[in-house]
């Protein structure tokens, strides 16, 4: 073995690296996204020392947010942050997915085009103006078609019950319908990125519309689906304004999805302002901490996820 | 190049066949008979229209939104081009194209497919998985590895595991749209002895532009060309393949298999 590699590199001389400055500038530009990252980690790490130093792990199994006794635990945040960018997927995946199969197919090309700039467009409203829409359409709509029907028949399952207009519901709603862009515009793309060739032989051999659009074309997209997902669960999870508006912001672990909850973006925006002391900024401040690395480590996850369905799909594909 | 063995019955009547793309007149007229159980060709330069012409027999054109026919291909006396039984017609008619396009899937699951859509019994299902294999000549490659995704297949395993997918419903016709242009000689060759096993029991009808291959597996021959004003396709010339390439009829027909244009 060794004489092998002793031989080869008798024969071919080694290669004579030139200094590429091309390279260390791109390189150097490249390193500025994950140091910012880090060094806004590291800030805010020491901004809520206090607050660590103070309640150590139990700040993250505390339920109780109290300025007066000086009393933070952020359980209910997270649990808020996480259940509503979760609900919302479930709301908003089955629909994107939808919307894309049909905006990837042949034919009425404006008709498709205009549909799909349209939902495109969704994307360029501002958060503000989606909650006062939800605030002042949505929820209230919500309540009384959505809400109040399926608490009446299903109400005696727990988290199904209570129903009200500022819900942990209606902030999944609103938050579904500004994620749906990101959704069906990517999935648009890796749905229309299946080899034309799949979907002949499929329709080839006797499968109708639909069984080639659920067993061979999604199947073969799903990792891109999956992709475009995540990126909708990050916008999810960091989503302020437009939750706060609806979502009801108290702070308890709701009984049901149809109660009032708060998140962890919606109290740093509700309560920055007012934070007096050392202790209550230092504690909002973690709460910033921990959405960061709960959207870091949801990513993470995700982006491990992605990595070994696609690479199923392209063993498969 | 073999001996035709006596004309079989008629298997699909194309008569007056013209098609469309949109307004653009993509074949006109074409009339003749394709023969139950032999194999015939269709050959002619690029952009004659022989695939489109394939793709009618299957109504593939479907797929695209300004497509239309008109005319008649009758199979079995029933009118493909008007029939509303779509998955019947292509449970008939099956298709193997020039990629083989295999399902993201397992490689019984590629060829359970179809029978699976039918909604067969799973011991059938089983049963006609090996079955379709077997015709076509993969099974002794893929018995122990079933399982596998089907695209761990080289080229030609997949080619022939398309042909099995496409067996697995009891077709009546296969058409084959040029199934070896991506293949290799020894591939090819597989692939071609295996058209010339399932002849006995198919009408198999393939697009080529490799006029040896033609020569080599077919019993009959249709000639296409475009036509250089109306720029659609048309049938110059259908015959027994020996007479096509021997005594070719048409001038046209001469000039292309002598390699002079085309």
């Amino acid at each position: 073995m060794a004489a092998a590699v002793e031989s080869t590199s008798a024969v071919i001389p080694p290669v004579r690296r030139v200094p590429d400055r091309f390279r260390t500038v791109t390189a150097a530009v490249a390193a500025v996204a994950p140091v910012i990252l880090i060094v806004i980690v590291a800030i805010l790490y020491q901004q809520a020392a206090p607050s660590i130093r103070h309640f150590g792990l139990g700040f993250l199994t505390g339920t109780e947010w109290n300025p007066v006794t000086d009393t933070f635990g952020a359980l209910p945040a997270i649990f808020g942050t996480l259940s509503t960018a979760l609900l919302s997927l479930v709301l908003a995946v089955p629909v994107g997915v939808a919307v894309a199969v049909v905006l990837a197919e042949q034919g009425q090309a404006t008709l498709r085009g205009i549909l799909g700039t349209g939902i495109e467009l969704l994307a360029a409203i501002p958060s503000v103006v989606y909650g006062i829409w939800a605030l002042y359409v949505l929820a209230p709509w919500s309540y009384q078609h959505l809400e109040l029907p399926i608490s009446d028949r299903l109400g005696f399952i727990g988290w199904l019950s209570q129903p009200g207009a500022r819900s942990l519901f209606n902030a999944s709603l609103v938050l579904a319908v500004m994620i749906l862009p990101t959704l069906s515009a990517i999935s648009r793309e890796v749905i229309r990125a299946v080899p034309r060739g799949l979907k002949e032989n499929a329709v080839a051999l006797g499968a109708t519309w639909w069984e080639t659009t659920w067993r061979v074309i999604l199947p073969s997209a799903r990792a891109g689906i999956f992709g475009a997902t995540i990126l909708a669960l990050g916008r999810a999870l960091g989503e302020t304004i437009a939750v706060t508006m609806v979502i009801g912001n108290r702070y308890a672990i709701p009984p049901s999805i149809f109660s009032p909850a708060y998140t962890l973006a919606s109290v740093i925006a509700n309560e920055f302002n007012e934070a007096t002391g050392t202790l209550y900024p230092a504690a909002l401040i973690e709460l910033g901490l921990v959405l960061i690395l709960v959207t870091l480590l949801v990513n993470i996850v995700a982006l491990l996820l992605v990595r070994s369905t696609s690479r199923e799909a392209s063993r498969a594909a | 190049m073999r001996a035709v063995l006596g004309a079989g019955d008629t298997k699909l009547k194309v008569e007056q066949l013209s098609f469309y793309y949109g307004k653009n007149q993509a074949l006109k007229d074409v009339s003749f008979e394709i023969p139950e159980r032999r194999i015939t060709a269709i050959i002619g330069p690029s952009g004659c229209g022989k695939s489109t012409l394939l793709r009618v027999f299957n109504r593939m054109y479907d797929l695209i939104p300004s497509a239309r026919a008109g005319g008649k291909v009758l199979l079995d006396g029933e009118d493909v081009v008007t029939t509303r039984k779509l998955l019947e017609l292509r449970q008939k008619v099956g298709m193997v194209f020039q990629r083989p396009s295999p399902f993201p899937m397992s490689i019984r699951d590629n060829v359970a497919f179809a029978p699976r859509l039918l909604g067969w019994s799973s011991s059938r299902v089983k049963e006609v998985v090996r079955q379709s294999l077997e015709r076509a000549a993969l099974w002794d490659e893929v018995n122990d590895r079933l399982e596998a995704p089907a695209t761990s297949l080289s080229g030609g395993q997949q080619q022939r595991l398309a042909i099995a997918r496409c067996l697995a419903v009891s077709p009546e016709v296969i058409l084959m749209d040029e199934p070896c242009s991506a293949l290799d000689p020894v591939a090819t060759l597989k692939i071609e002895d295996l058209m010339a096993e399932l002849m006995r029991d198919y009408t198999i009808v393939i697009v080529t532009h490799n006029m040896q291959q033609a020569a080599r597996v077919s019993d009959y021959t249709a000639f296409m060309l475009m036509n250089p004003e109306g720029r659609y396709g048309e049938l110059i010339e259908f015959a027994p393949t020996a007479n096509l390439f021997n005594q070719p009829q048409d001038q046209r027909t001469e000039a292309y298999i002598t390699g002079r244009f085309g």
